[in-house]
């Protein structure tokens, strides 16, 4: 049965409006070649046929090029959006190239508010627009033949871009079709296909960049060339906040091929004629910094302030009952403390920028999950014109929320403004790990009171930690609670008669942004594990505790039922099993981990994940998201944390913060719920439910908590 | 003066010869699918095969290949079909990406001397490049796939 909707602000005329003030799209950029034509890897776009709305453009000659306004960071979002278009253009993805889209407002990401890709939102954001603008072309594309052929609509079918009447023998290609179709009314409504007729929605699909990753031909930021480009590195002070006092630039300007050194905003930046003579000039430079503030700066006097707001008075988030009446009523009452550290991101890709800003106008080609912000940050600082600020959305070799920052754009621009020239902008190992904006320290005091039987009646949760929004967006902080930190502690599905949420704001100088996971990075850390202590204490198996808590919610049972079989079977000598659950971006996971310890280290053997994302796009590609979350959060589970003294990140390259191995990758068993719910994100999901996991695997094995991360045994 | 060869072709290159290959490849050559990851040896994203060896080409100076031959991925294969390849799509390996020409010159590498390797041998082969985006598991199925005759086909 098919399912009429209302089109939301389709109109031809309005998008083609909005595309031409972008700068026209197709002359931008590169063109990402998919399957169908991946031997160039840059091509200059012929004007377009039709362009029947801001994502997909038909040619005369065939060729039907889509625009990709989200990031393709490793999630797969090139090849689940274009699934979304292609489904209801009837096109196949093998017909099809792609092009990033440029900076324009038919291109915001609802969820997030701006023209930006991250936590999760990017199908849910999709799900609705890029199939309504496939079946708007689809439409046209077939009342274009039927006018063509003088015969009703209802006789024409669409299918591989091709349109076919009901007599079998007469046939138009969509590229024959777009002169036609362009001289038609934009219809008024749109008819999506029934979820039956899908024929790429809810099947694997192979990735569109996987042809050019394996060749090493994807260009990522740093891969960006430009007739006269220079290169550049900028040193920046170790001390957070300090200021550059001097700085002997001789040996500097001794490497050949360096070309200048000065000071600009972030730093002293070293310029040179290749990416080398910049990393060598770095290297070779000496800069004075005059750290007024922050000197002091340590971990331990961070921890020391966080624990200072574990008691008195806070913001309260939650109230339901009365906690405290509660609690002095259980017959068992227990208490913890968990503690989450500062993380990086560690994009393999190191952070980098290249800008080209002319008087007369201004390319930036960057690895972002921001290219709105990147355009006006760029406006400020060349004050020219939006739109002649065109940005350049390339791959990402990584983003989990850091190319959500503009600070290494900000390098590029003001640099590139000065010189005249297109200048390339590489951050060092060291200065992506200790310039970052990271995943912020937090401390976690949970009460939790049980009755006679066991069960919990009462559940107090204080989040301690510096506000992340108090920076990035202030004005969503209401009544000093930011919601940012009390992601999924807030939103806990279990039903406790009493419980209370609160929220202590304890800022640091350390800068802080979003991390893979956000808070629910650290909160589902503290509730998963505090779950297993009441369980523990009231002699209660962790897995039925949860299902008498989720008693009034179906869908979170029917996670668990799934894990039931794997929860129940024996576990084997040496190792240690725990669960997880988390709600996040709408969608939620079950996670079973199993552990051991060998050589007096942690280690993951075993996943079993259980995922509920609502309608699943491209089945292969979220159990990658699932294994690839599942990787990053052992990394921040079992490995090393950001530190502090003397005001400065103590960490500089991989071998002392460390990221997991090959040998240490557990085996992960992805079970994908079947759906009809629209898609829920999946990217943030499975790592904030790897770190209480494994904690909970480890307290039933050694038979105690595990309250800090990394965990160290 | 440097000479050597380089995805079978000869070079000379009158460059300093303290400077890493990678930058090498990167700065002067255009061979851009090798990539920095840290510039000091420890993430792997620069690997490229000397004489046939994986070496992280960040740490090796343009002197160390005098003589040598040097491949990196853009000479793995003339039609990107090299079996590796093949079996890294079919596997879908990747996810961000970056890492991945370290990871296949790694696999390579690792297949020239063990064509059919056990998983302690994949295990000590991959273990030096990293991978944020947890593609390992792939990675293992994958090189299994590319040591076995069906997919070497193509």
């Amino acid at each position: 049965m098919a399912d009429p909707r209302a089109t939301t602000g389709l109109t031809r005329r309005d998008l083609l409006k909005i595309v031409a003030l972008s700068g026209g799209g197709l002359a931008l950029g590169w063109v990402w070649p998919t399957r169908a034509e991946t031997s160039e890897t840059s091509a200059a776009s012929a004007p377009s046929e039709f362009e029947p709305n801001a994502w997909i453009s038909l040619h005369a000659d065939g060729r039907i090029q889509l625009r990709l306004a989200r990031a393709e960071m490793g999630q797969g979002v090139m090849t689940a959006l274009t699934m979304l278009l292609a489904e209801e253009l009837e096109a196949g993805l093998d017909q099809i190239r792609i092009e990033p889209a440029p900076v324009a407002p038919v291109y915001t990401n609802h969820l997030l508010g701006e023209q930006a890709t991250g936590g999760g939102t990017s199908t849910r954001d999709g799900w609705e627009t890029l199939r309504e603008a496939g079946a708007l072309t689809r439409m046209l594309m077939i009342a274009a033949a039927a006018r063509t052929w003088g015969v009703p609509e209802s006789e024409c079918r669409a299918h591989r871009a091709r349109v076919r009447h009901a007599d079998g023998e007469r046939s138009l290609g969509y590229g024959e079709l777009a002169a036609t179709a362009a001289s038609l009314p934009v219809p008024t409504s749109v008819v999506l296909k029934d979820k039956s007729d899908w024929t790429l929605i809810g099947t694997s699909q192979r990735r569109l960049d996987t042809p050019l990753k394996v060749r090493g031909a994807a260009r990522f930021g740093l891969d960006v060339r430009l007739p006269g480009m220079l290169h550049a590195t900028i040193a920046r002070c170790p001390v957070i906040g300090a200021e550059i006092s001097g700085w002997n630039a001789q040996a500097a300007r001794e490497v050949p091929g360096v070309i200048d050194v000065f000071a600009v905003r972030h730093g002293i930046a070293v310029v040179a004629e290749t990416s080398w003579a910049a990393l060598a000039g770095h290297a070779r430079l000496e800069i004075d910094c005059r750290p007024r503030v922050n000197t002091a700066v340590a971990t331990e006097r961070l921890r020391s302030r966080l624990h200072i707001g574990l008691n008195g008075r806070a913001p309260v988030a939650l109230r339901e009952g009365d906690v405290s009446r509660a609690l002095a009523a259980a017959a068992l009452e227990i208490e913890s403390v968990y503690e989450a550290p500062f993380q990086a991101h560690a994009c393999m890709e190191p952070m980098n920028c290249t800008a080209d800003v002319r008087p007369d106008g201004c390319d930036i080609h960057v690895p972002t999950q921001s290219p709105a912000a990147t355009q006006e940050l760029a406006q400020r600082l060349t004050g020219l014109p939006p739109e002649r600020i065109r940005v350049h959305t390339t791959f990402l070799g990584g983003g989990h929320g850091r190319r959500r920052e503009l600070d290494f754009v900000h390098d590029a621009v003001e640099l590139s403004h000065r010189l005249g020239r297109p200048v390339q902008v590489i951050w060092t190992r060291a200065d992506d790990l200790q310039h970052d904006y990271y995943r912020p320290m937090t401390l976690h005091r949970l009460r939790g009171g049980l009755d006679a039987t066991g069960e919990p009646v009462a559940w107090f949760h204080r989040v301690v930690g510096p506000s992340v929004l108090a920076r990035r967006d202030p004005g969503r902080i209401r009544d000093g609670i930011d919601p940012l930190m009390i992601d999924g502690a807030a939103s806990l599905p279990y039903g406790f008669a009493h419980r209370r949420l609160e929220y202590r704001r304890a800022d640091t100088p350390v800068p802080i942004g979003l991390w893979r996971g956000d808070g629910h990075s650290h909160n589902a850390f503290a509730t998963e594990c505090f779950l297993d202590e009441l369980a523990r204490a009231g002699g209660r198996d962790p897995l039925a505790l949860r299902r008498s808590l989720l008693a009034d919610s179906p869908a979170h049972l029917a996670l668990l039922d799934r894990l039931a079989e794997h929860w129940a079977a024996p576990v084997p000598d040496g190792l240690g099993r725990g669960l997880a659950l988390v709600e996040a971006a709408g969608s939620r996971l079950a996670l079973l981990a199993e552990v051991a310890v060998e050589e007096g280290r942690v280690r993951a053997r075993r996943f079993v994940a259980v995922l509920d994302c609502g309608q699943v796009v491209n089945p292969d590609a979220v159990r990658a998201q699932i294994e690839s979350g599942i990787v990053f959060g052992l990394t921040a589970t079992l490995k090393g944390a950001i530190t502090f003294s003397d005001g400065r990140v103590e960490q500089t390259g991989f071998g002392d913060y460390p990221l997991l191995r090959f040998d240490e990758m557990p085996e992960v068993e992805s079970i994908l719920i079947d759906s009809d719910a629209p898609p829920g994100g999946v990217s943030p999901i499975a790592t904030p439910a790897v770190a209480p996991a494994v904690a909970n695997a480890l307290l039933a094995l050694l038979g105690r908590p595990f309250r800090t991360l990394p965990i160290r045994l | 003066m440097i000479h050597f060869t380089l995805n079978g072709e000869p070079q000379a290159l009158a460059l300093d010869p303290a400077t890493p290959l990678l930058w090498v490849l990167r700065d002067h050559l255009g061979l851009i699918g090798t990539k920095y990851g840290c510039g000091e040896g420890a993430c792997g994203a620069c690997v490229v095969r000397l004489d046939g060896e994986p070496v992280k080409s960040c740490s090796t100076p343009l002197s160390a290949v005098e003589g040598r031959s040097v491949q990196t991925i853009e000479g793995l294969s003339p039609d990107g079909r090299h079996p590796l390849q093949l079996a890294w799509v079919l596997e879908e390996a990747p996810q961000c990406g970056y890492c991945q020409s370290g990871q296949i010159m790694t696999a390579a590498a690792l297949l020239a001397q063990h064509p059919r390797p056990t998983d302690a041998q994949i295990d000590a082969a991959m273990s030096g490049v990293l991978c944020r985006c947890g593609s390992y598991a792939r990675i293992r199925r994958a090189i299994h796939r590319a040591a076995t005759p069906e997919v070497q086909g193509g």
